[in-house]
């Protein structure tokens, strides 16, 4: 039966609404315009988002501040940094994307692109900047319309590139007789679908080499699908997948195990045991994030600044590892890799 | 503060939905069903793709809602027809569901801020834009009819059948009726509000992911048992109001540890106490009022 009070504790949601949308004024489509250079004392609040934690993330976090440190904005200083994680759950990335935009912070900095989507579209109607960073793809992720100009929004950032041929042709240098590779990643991470779709397209232009996939759809699957590469494979590559990175530990032990070599895409992974990749170094990229949202907090219009690409001509390589693995070096690649291993 | 107002209305009503099809599986007819991790973003990836390839936005959410009411079906079928035991098919469902979305977005991620959502059309209807109070306004409206909905179907016929199968499924079959059939429609039906959140969420929060189911179903039980716990769960109406009164608290408590300033890392625990010293408040009433009984 439908009682008259159980109506009200259905009505009270209406009634807070009410209340809420009579007491503010209608919404303000612009907060206040960023503050000049020279702004008095009060330090600027940097609001920070990412959407879980494992070690690369927490390194491109890393290089962010440090980043902002060296562009003369340090935290305590002249800034206050906000750092939340949404620790893997989606619908937080917009309750933490709320909360930032209600505090009207002079900059947001985001860490991949579902917590980079939640605050696009907090900040839609604001004049809040936004520089998103660990990114693979902002155009196909609708954070910009292009990665060739300035966004003309207040939107802008540091994307990443898993630069696959390169990649492969230093595979193919270390390990001559490599023909079958195998790719463990994520397939609900658009990151990794879309570098094992380049690395699909790179191998098919290599007359005789075939890629089996292995996916992992959580970290706790990694173990199990890497042990499925084992056996059928010369080689394991992990593009730059948060889901097997933060399995890594697992990937390396069963790769160890089976004497299969194991290649990466990014450079912390080679220092943890990998063998090599030609990528990006994510504290550089963090850096380059930093520095970027140092010079919107400086005055610059986000929609002037033109989105960066993460520099890819690093070679990385982990001497210790390849030894592990039972793999020499070739010498023209040890003259020029930067050496990752302890 | 009003932000944590506004976001937690927002939010909380949008989940609400789930809340109620959770309700309905798990505690009117007593199935533990997993699917709803699944029907959530299927939805989501449903609406995406239709609304991506220029659909219309009512039209679109109906059909992400209809992708809620086939796994539900589809589950129903499982147990049923192949007698799979319950929390297995609710898995096995779930798993189809993650690959179903793969391809019917054809990639793990849909960005939704370009696209007029159901939000922008129908605050359109009222000249509005679809800013924090309107979309709060509209989710209380959507809310309210589906609250009004769910407690109709609950106080007929087959809502009654549906909560005598649950309390004692052996007596009502003696009785004479297809459990089978009752459970299939529950089911159904259940995942349908449960994908209505999750289409309604996915245009709220301006993107789809294979990923948006996880933690949505803690959200939804966490919100009944809330609900239940401080407003108490007799007659079926009310068991219905409350755990829209537990969603939007339990949002709230979210948003207060967000806001206490503490490591981000100790997120998870801090909510989790929020939520374990709201729920033993009503032992604590209790407590005082035995001793000043006594």
């Amino acid at each position: 039966m439908l009682r008259l009070r159980h109506l009200a504790i259905g009505l009270l949601p209406l009634l807070l609404v009410a209340c809420g949308a009579s007491s503010t004024p209608a919404p303000a489509p612009a907060s206040a315009p960023t503050p000049a250079p020279t702004a008095p004392a009060k330090p600027k609040l940097v609001a920070i988002t990412q959407l879980v934690q494992h070690p690369s993330l927490d390194l491109v976090r890393q290089g962010v501040l440090d980043g902002l440190k060296a562009a003369g904005f340090e935290d305590g200083k002249n800034i206050k940094v906000d750092y939340q994680n949404a620790q893997g759950d989606m619908a937080m990335t917009k309750t933490v994307a709320d909360k930032f935009v209600a505090e009207t912070p002079d900059i947001i900095i985001t860490l991949t692109t579902p917590s980079a989507q939640a605050v696009a579209k907090a900040v839609q109607n604001t004049r809040i900047p936004m520089i998103f960073s660990a990114v693979s793809d902002p155009v196909g992720a609708q954070l910009l319309g292009s990665v060739d100009q300035a966004s003309g929004t207040n939107i802008t950032g540091v994307y990443n590139f898993d630069p696959t041929r390169a990649q492969l042709d230093l595979f193919a240098q270390i390990m001559p007789d490599l023909k079958t590779l195998g790719v463990i990643y994520n397939p609900g991470e658009s990151n990794s679908v879309s570098t094992v779709k380049r690395m699909k397209d790179d191998i098919a232009k290599r007359s005789g080499w075939k890629l089996v996939e292995a996916p992992a759809n959580s970290s706790a699957e990694v173990q199990t699908a890497a042990q499925s590469l084992i056996g059928r494979v010369q080689a394991i590559y992990m593009p730059q997948d948060n889901t097997v990175v933060s399995a890594f530990d697992a990937l390396l032990k069963v790769a160890q195990t089976g004497k299969t070599p194991l290649f990466v895409s990014d450079a912390q992974s080679v220092g943890r045991g990998a063998i090599a990749t030609v990528g990006s170094d994510e504290y550089k990229g963090g850096v380059q994030a930093g520095a970027m949202a140092a010079r919107v907090l400086k005055g610059e219009d986000p929609g002037k600044v033109k989105p960066e690409v993460t520099e890819t001509r690093h070679i990385f390589i982990n001497s210790k590892a390849a030894d592990a693995f039972g793999i020499k070096l070739p010498d023209d690649v040890k003259k020029v890799g930067e050496e990752q291993g302890k | 503060m009003l932000s944590v107002l506004s976001n937690s209305l927002e939010q909380g009503l949008l989940g609400s939905f789930m809340a109620m099809g959770v309700l309905l599986s798990f505690r009117m007819l007593g199935f533990p069903d997993l699917t709803v991790e699944g029907s959530y973003p299927l939805a989501g990836a449903i609406v995406a793709r239709l609304l991506v390839g220029g659909a219309n936005p009512v039209l679109a959410t109906l059909c992400g809602a209809l992708g809620g009411v086939l796994a539900g079906v589809t589950v129903g079928l499982l147990h049923t027809k192949l007698k799979v035991n319950e929390i297995l098919a609710g898995i096995l469902v779930t798993a189809a569901i993650y690959t179903l979305m793969l391809r019917v977005m054809g990639r793990p991620n849909t960005p939704l801020l370009a696209q007029r959502t159901l939000f922008d059309q129908v605050l359109g209807w009222f000249g509005l834009k679809a800013t924090v109070w309107p979309i709060a306004a509209m989710a209380a409206v959507l809310t309210l009819l589906a609250y009004l909905g769910m407690n109709w179907f609950l106080h007929t016929d087959i809502g009654l059948t549906v909560r005598a199968t649950g309390n004692n499924e052996k007596m009502i079959r003696a009785l004479g009726v297809d459990t089978d059939t009752t459970k299939i429609i529950t089911l159904a039906i259940a995942n349908g509000f449960v994908a209505l959140s999750g289409a309604l969420v996915a245009q709220d929060q301006g993107f789809a992911d294979v990923g948006m189911g996880v933690g949505s179903l803690v959200a939804a039980v966490a919100s009944i048992i809330i609900g239940e716990a401080i407003f108490g769960s007799e007659p079926v109406s009310r068991h219905l109001a409350v755990l829209v009164a537990g969603s939007l608290i339990y949002r709230v408590l979210l948003n207060v540890a967000l806001r206490l300033g503490m490591p981000a890392s100790d997120f998870k625990a801090v909510s989790a106490v929020l939520v374990l010293l709201l729920l033993s408040a009503p032992l604590w009433k209790a407590r005082r009022r035995r001793r000043a009984a006594s």
